[in-house]
């Protein structure tokens, strides 16, 4: 495997503190996300463990390794899909023991899936509304009974999910099934979806999985666009070396369910441990 | 890629019923020459808004909520027998108010009442479970009504009512006698009763279908991890498609209870949930409309063949075949694909000349 040429896009930098990935930062008066020595097991076996990150506002981090590393079992612990067996998630301050996926969402976390979970039977623009369900609501009663409440919670949602829709530059596919897109929309419409459900912090599962160079490129941008608009914090787990050295301020290498480096792209692309592991040595000659 | 088919062309179902509604009462007036409505068929109308009813309220629970519900005939029950019940304590507690109107609207309200409570009593379990666990306690709780139903004894003395479990030495008149059931019902259900009811059930379920809570409900349906990982109350939602499926239920229960001089639990029997079932499959899981037709058709459809005599059962059962096949048909499919696509197309020009 050769080490590529990665491509940096100047995105904003934040100040970030030092017990997080980067040295040296300042995350405000709290960070969006904290995990102590977070693990679970399945079984005997141990999927994660010791797993520390910080991550501030406002701050794109990446988490790379190698197939099969705990990368997305540590998004499942995030989002509480699975509880941990050790160690605690404190998501804007507080602590999510006990919590289930719905509370954790309303506490300010989102998520995209590796393999796509759209309601794929539905519209685009509906995607984005259930998305909003708990941002624009109206009871059910209303609903049943069409009361004013529930037209304008209707239009409310309308323009909101049209709105958002527009990040991606996909209005005028609102109207159309959401399960016969091309892959890389769908990818985009969950995004969409997650952002829709006010996030203060983004969990993107390989977003460029089964994307073209030119659809990364543009979905890095993206992902820098919407930190800067909606002014949240980015985690994203992904393979593409040129997405993740380029845009991500922070990154943390998973390796058999441990912490192996954490550091900025920089100092990752030049770590033995992490090049050993999972990069690769570049090819002398 | 595929243009998304807008769900809400409710207007047509909405019309159409109302529609062979007037045509009926036309028919029962005798206002249309030629065309008489035969004592059996006049008979069938209240039981046809009935399953209706039914059917229309198990495709919330199976179709948009899509959790396989094999024991909608015990909520069906429970608003019978609770309807009777309110009916007959009034008309026996204050014979000198005969307001059948009255009593007609407080026999349906606590049938929705008492089976949405039945609901939410059996959800509470059930709802815990998925797919085929999910459909074999739902049988075994309609068994369960049914067989508790069989037990239950009430009576009426002056305004005081009186209840006896397993214990039919009451005094008073008898209400409901255990496994004799109610007798003596004051029939109160007309076709035009029937007809507000289906009209009611269409619109709460329609538009609670085309509703955030409707959405959410689907939603949960179609993948429930991305539900949740928006924020969506997975029980709330589910809980909320089954007890107003069950509330319907038991509304149209009450409404074919006071359509007989005596019913028996023994009418509510797992029979009678998959018979409803069979309507919602075959007009199609989900498809609102399609529920009603095939309750209509279905109901209509075993008077129409007695002419057939003994085979009279075969030919249905053939009949239900036969539409199944048909249905599963990729070239009518298409072909009635393609010709509605037209229809519509022409409509839609229409009206933008308009």
């Amino acid at each position: 495997m050769t080490q590529r040429k990665f491509q940096k896009t100047p995105v904003k930098m934040v100040p970030a503190p030092s017990y997080g990935i980067l040295p040296e930062r300042d995350v405000g008066e709290r960070p969006v996300l904290e995990t102590r020595n977070l693990g679970i097991d399945f079984g005997g076996l141990r999927a994660v463990e010791d797993f520390n990150l910080v991550i501030g506002k406002t701050e794109i981090a990446g988490l790379i390794g190698p197939n099969g590393a705990g990368k997305t079992t540590v998004f499942n612990l995030l989002t509480k899909v699975y509880q941990p067996t050790m160690g605690t998630v404190l998501i804007n301050g507080r602590d999510t023991a006990g919590m289930n996926t719905v509370q954790a969402n309303k506490l300010g976390i989102a998520r995209t899936f590796q393999n796509i979970r759209l309601f794929g039977n539905m519209s685009v623009e509906d995607n984005v509304r259930i998305g909003l369900h708990n941002q624009i609501g109206y009871s059910t009663v209303s609903g049943i009974l069409r009361l004013p409440s529930f037209w304008k919670g209707e239009r409310a949602q309308h323009e909101r999910a049209l709105d958002l829709l527009s990040i991606f530059d996909m209005q005028d596919l609102a109207g159309h099934q959401a399960g016969s897109l091309p892959y890389g929309a769908q990818r985009r419409l969950e995004i969409v979806r997650a952002l829709a459900t006010n996030p203060s912090l983004l969990l993107l599962d390989e977003p460029a999985a089964g994307m073209n160079p030119h659809e990364t490129e543009e979905l890095m941008e993206n992902i820098a666009k919407i930190r800067d608009k909606f002014k949240i914090a980015i985690l994203l787990i992904e393979h593409d070396m040129n997405l993740v050295m380029g845009i991500c301020e922070g990154i943390c290498v998973l390796n058999y369910g441990r912490i192996i480096a954490k550091g900025t792209a920089e100092e990752i692309q030049n770590n033995p441990v992490v090049i050993e592991a999972y990069l690769g040595k570049q090819k002398e000659g | 890629m595929m243009k998304y088919k807008k769900p809400s062309r409710n207007f047509v179902t909405y019309a159409g019923v109302i529609l062979i509604f007037l045509i009926c009462e036309l028919a029962l007036s005798g206002m249309i020459d030629g065309f008489k409505m035969s004592r059996s068929l006049k008979g069938q109308l209240v039981p046809i808004c009935v399953y209706i009813v039914m059917a229309v309220s198990l495709n919330l629970t199976v179709g948009i909520s899509g959790e396989l519900s094999l024991g909608h005939a015990g909520f069906m029950s429970v608003g019978a027998f609770t309807g009777v019940l309110v009916s007959q304590y009034l008309l026996f507690a204050f014979p000198d108010v005969n307001l059948e109107t009255i009593r007609l609207i407080a026999a349906l309200a606590a049938g929705g009442l008492f089976a949405g409570i039945a609901g939410v009593l059996i959800g509470i379990p059930v709802l815990r479970l998925r797919g085929d666990y999910l459909a074999i306690v739902t049988l075994a709780f309609g068994e369960i009504i049914r067989n508790l139903i069989n037990c239950i004894y009430f009576s009426v003395e002056g305004i005081a009512l009186n209840f006896g479990f397993l214990d039919p030495n009451l005094p008073g008149k008898m209400i409901i006698n255990g496994p004799m059931g109610a007798t003596g019902i004051k029939k109160l259900a007309t076709f035009e009763v029937g007809f507000v009811l289906v009209m009611i059930t269409l619109v709460v379920v329609l538009n609670l279908i085309n509703s955030r809570s409707g959405r959410a409900i689907m939603a949960i349906r179609d993948n429930r991890i991305a539900a949740e990982s928006v924020g969506l109350n997975v029980t709330k939602y589910r809980m909320l498609a089954f007890v107003v499926s069950a509330a319907l239920a038991g509304m149209a229960g009450a409404l074919y209870g006071l359509n007989f001089s005596q019913i028996q639990a023994v009418k509510f029997k797992f029979d009678t949930s998959i018979l409803v079932l069979v309507f919602v499959v075959l007009g199609g899981i989900g498809n609102i409309r399609g529920s009603v037709i095939a309750a209509t058709v279905l109901t209509v459809l075993p008077e129409m063949l007695r002419q057939f005599g003994d085979y009279r059962m075969l030919i249905y059962a053939i009949v239900l075949i036969l539409v199944m096949l048909a249905g599963n048909n990729p070239f009518i499919k298409n072909t009635l694909d393609s010709f509605k696509a037209k229809v519509f197309k022409k409509s839609a020009k229409e009206g933008d000349q308009a």
